[in-house]
């Protein structure tokens, strides 16, 4: 399925605390996902990075301003919409194969119809075999590709995620990096790709969009303009990745350290 | 991902010149240092189960010697605190010739079938009101206060007022039971519900769950393992429920026996009763621990060393 575009007009999202305090998470953040483009969103801890993609999925309503997928006003979860969780979010109680089943089964497909498309999506993400397993079976990087199959299985048009490999090791993340790229390129869906790791936001991106400090709003947004199919592990070492890195971090760096201040200050208190 | 499950880390120790060496596949020596070693744990753990073992025992003759000691020496009365070799006479007797109120067996069956009725019924009603109440927060808010204190009430009482209601039938124990049980299932069925991990939730509802399957496929099986742990201890009470419901009017059951017991001075008669009905309460909290592993399988298995009390 063809992707399809997001759009976010001065979106502000504030949260209700526990003391009875409002949190504002996100501030008159404007940002635009053409259709099929990888979106990359850097910022600094508690930028509100993942409201963001909490809004764009529907599962939280903006306080004020407008979401809009395919042009279409966000109420409720979108049609086509992929989320991969920053942490676990495969169902412990199901099987590999359960688990990427889910999506089709919700959909209404009958199990046996299900099955057989989530044997293919096992073997897509290389874990043929592993069909019956649980996920407290599986390695870290293994439950992951778990949760890209059962994403992936219901052709999202948009696929949102949030810090999906942060809890990897260095060589399981590249490796998984290097997989989505190639899922990606086959399904042509939107990405918006949270991470605070400004190297992979480059690596796999077309785009860079750096947030401010929460409350969080665009700071700035850069193309990046290197060739595809790329590999992760060695498009770091060329010349026009580091141009690129450098203009990001100018600033992204002062963001991040007032994020530091504020984390310390807190601390104090 | 073989990578991940390589070689295990002492087996670096020769390769230091080359990274390669420890990437490659395990080698027959290493495995069988593996499998040595794997052997020798085997070893060290069925040795340490056999003192547990050993351990137990002593502390049973330990315990039982010094009864029947204490009592022989008449350093304590036996007519007030009994004694084992007078328990196990009784016991004997009991099988052999029989209870006052008929074959002992009898009696049991009586006290488990009451204790089992009113234990499913119970566990039933607090699994279906604990996941409706953990679902529906405006439920949860009206009935709470109502809940809670109904849950602060001594609530065997009830038993007198059942014995009213029901006579001397099932019923009456079985309602006792019922009340008992019913509230442990039910705040652990709650909480369980409560306690989803949002997480899954979510993802549950961008993959497409409805809310039915939302119900039945993430929350129940989630809160499962709350409903599960609850049932090991409301089985107990659910026998508690029908022994001191037998002990507001019945005419048999383990409850009557030790009731009986008591009134005629029989002090070993109410151990023997206790005993019988401890050994009844193992064999019961086996069994759910059976139908625990076959439930929830998906589960990583225990750790050897936890303690399982």
């Amino acid at each position: 399925m063809a992707g399809a575009g997001i759009e976010l007009r001065k979106v502000t999202k504030r949260f209700a605390t526990p003391k009875g305090g409002i949190y504002t998470a996100i501030r008159d953040l404007s940002m635009e996902v053409a259709p099929g483009e990888f979106c990359a969103v850097v910022g600094p801890t508690g930028c509100g990075k993942s409201t963001t993609l909490a809004l764009v999925s529907g599962l939280e309503r903006a306080s004020a301003g407008e979401v809009l997928v395919s042009g279409q006003p966000v109420s409720g979860i979108p049609d086509g919409i992929g989320y991969v969780f920053q942490g676990d979010a495969v169902f412990p109680w199901k099987t590999v194969l359960g688990n990427v089943a889910a999506g089709p089964r919700y959909g209404g497909a009958s199990t046996g119809d299900a099955n057989k498309q989530a044997q293919q999506w096992i073997a897509r993400v290389g874990l043929s075999g592993f069909e019956d397993r649980y996920p407290h079976q599986l390695s870290g990087g293994m439950r992951k590709r778990v949760g890209l199959a059962q994403s992936l299985i219901n052709n999202p048009r948009i696929l949102l995620m949030d810090e999906p490999f942060s809890a990897l090791d260095v060589q399981t993340r590249t490796l998984m990096e290097n997989e989505l790229l190639a899922l990606w390129a086959a399904t042509s869906a939107s990405v918006v790709f949270v991470t605070h790791d400004l190297e992979e936001a480059i690596a796999l991106a077309d785009r860079v969009v750096v947030m401010t400090a929460g409350p969080g709003t665009v700071k700035g947004t850069f193309a990046v303009d290197l060739p595809r199919p790329r590999n992760v592990a060695e498009i770091r070492f060329q010349p026009r990745f580091a141009q690129i890195y450098e203009a990001i971090w100018s600033q992204l760096r002062d963001e991040v350290l007032v994020s530091y201040e504020r984390q310390k200050h807190a601390a104090a208190v | 991902m073989s990578a991940q499950g390589g070689a295990p880390p002492f087996d670096s120790v020769g390769t230091q010149d080359g990274a390669t060496g420890a990437l490659a596949t395990p080698t027959a020596a290493s495995a069988s240092i593996d499998s040595e070693l794997s052997a020798r744990r085997a070893a060290a753990a069925r040795r340490r189960r056999l003192v547990i073992y050993a351990l137990r025992v002593a502390f049973t003759i330990l315990w039982l010697g010094s009864w029947e000691l204490s009592t022989r020496l008449n350093w304590v009365d036996p007519f007030f605190v009994g004694q084992p070799s007078g328990v196990v006479q009784r016991l004997w007797t009991w099988i052999t010739e029989g209870t006052a109120l008929g074959p002992l067996w009898l009696q049991a069956a009586v006290t488990m079938q009451e204790a089992v009725v009113g234990f499913l019924i119970g566990a039933a009603l607090g699994v279906v009101f604990g996941i409706l109440l953990g679902r529906i927060e405006v439920l949860a808010e009206v009935l709470s206060p109502f809940i809670k204190g109904a849950n602060a009430i001594p609530r065997v009482v009830l038993g007198s007022l059942f014995a009213v209601m029901f006579g001397l039938s099932l019923w009456g124990k079985a309602a006792t039971a019922v009340v008992l049980v019913f509230f442990v299932v039910f705040f652990n069925a709650f909480q369980g519900v409560r306690e989803v991990d949002r997480n899954l939730i979510a993802n549950a509802r961008i993959l497409g769950a409805d809310n039915r399957r939302l119900t039945t496929e993430i929350i129940i099986p989630s809160a499962m393992t709350w409903i599960l742990a609850s049932l090991h201890i409301s089985f107990g009470l659910a026998i508690v429920g029908a022994v001191v419901g037998e002990l507001f009017g019945a005419t048999a059951g383990l409850g009557q026996l030790i009731y009986n017991a008591g009134h005629t001075f029989d002090v070993n008669g109410v151990f023997a009763g206790m005993f019988v009905l401890a050994v009844l309460a193992l064999i019961a909290e086996g069994l759910i621990s059976a139908l625990e592993n076959r439930l929830i399988k998906w589960r990583p298995s225990r750790v050897s060393g936890e303690i399982p009390i």
